[in-house]
């Protein structure tokens, strides 16, 4: 009895971990591939981080990808 | 206790089987259309050949793509060619307003619950289903590559257009 309570416990605890993760489908991404969702949609902002990011480690570029964040193609 | 957690956990494991096997393959047969709740006047589609196109206003290779669309509606279309634009946008607004900028020939149709894209499992946006004039799907294509893309359509869609509805 008290193994079953166990393992009901750990079916709980299970399921509210699976709950808590969704996967977004290809044809729900419209609000991923809006313009605020760029990392860089400020170039002011992106020239400043850029510029602490080459001060602290002596390197620069690399942070872009090609494509927005609909996921399309 | 155990059997019972081990027959509803291959019970589960079936399910998902199962509905990952729902999805459109090539030679799966295109549902009936009307079943899906489509927003817009779905024609006739018996012994044509249809091209299932999966988009939305947000998806830039869908932007890209509906000019090579309605080039192709407009070539074929006499010769029994027919396209189905299903719209996925969460709203009939931002699909109206994007009709409005980028006019084509083609038809076009809203998902509003997204019932025919889900049971089509599409993996990317555009998706699109190319159905021969007996209605099976022949051909998927995923995405939107230019040229290339439009090229393999026409040369598919001269295959295809050339059988007959009972078969080759």
């Amino acid at each position: 009895m008290k193994t079953c309570f166990l393992l009901l416990g750990l079916m709980v605890v299970l399921l509210g971990c699976l709950t808590g993760c969704g996967t977004v489908q290809p044809w729900e991404r419209g609000t991923l591939s809006d313009y605020t969702m760029r990392p860089d949609r400020d170039p002011g902002a992106d020239s400043f981080r850029e510029h602490v990011y080459f001060t602290r480690e002596a390197a620069a570029g690399g942070r872009g990808v090609g494509g927005g964040g609909c996921g399309c193609n | 206790m155990n059997t019972s957690f081990g027959t509803r956990l291959i019970g589960m494991l079936l399910l998902s089987a199962s509905s990952a096997l729902a999805s459109w393959n090539t030679g799966t047969t295109l549902p009936d259309l009307s079943k899906f709740k489509l927003e817009g006047q779905v024609p006739s589609i018996a012994g044509k050949v249809v091209l299932v196109d999966f988009w939305a206003s947000w998806c830039g290779p869908c932007k890209a793509s509906f000019p090579a669309l309605d080039s192709l509606q407009k070539d074929y279309g006499a010769k029994g060619f027919l396209i189905l634009a299903v719209n996925q946008d969460k709203t009939g607004e931002a699909m109206t307003a994007f009709m409005s900028e980028h006019p084509v020939s083609i038809t076009v149709l809203r998902d509003p619950e997204n019932k025919l894209v889900a049971a089509a499992d599409v993996t990317s946006m555009p998706s699109s289903y190319l159905v021969d004039r007996s209605g099976k799907i022949r051909y998927i294509h995923r995405g939107f590559h230019g040229e290339k893309t439009l090229a393999q359509y026409r040369k598919e869609l001269e295959l295809l257009l050339s059988e007959k509805a009972g078969g080759s």
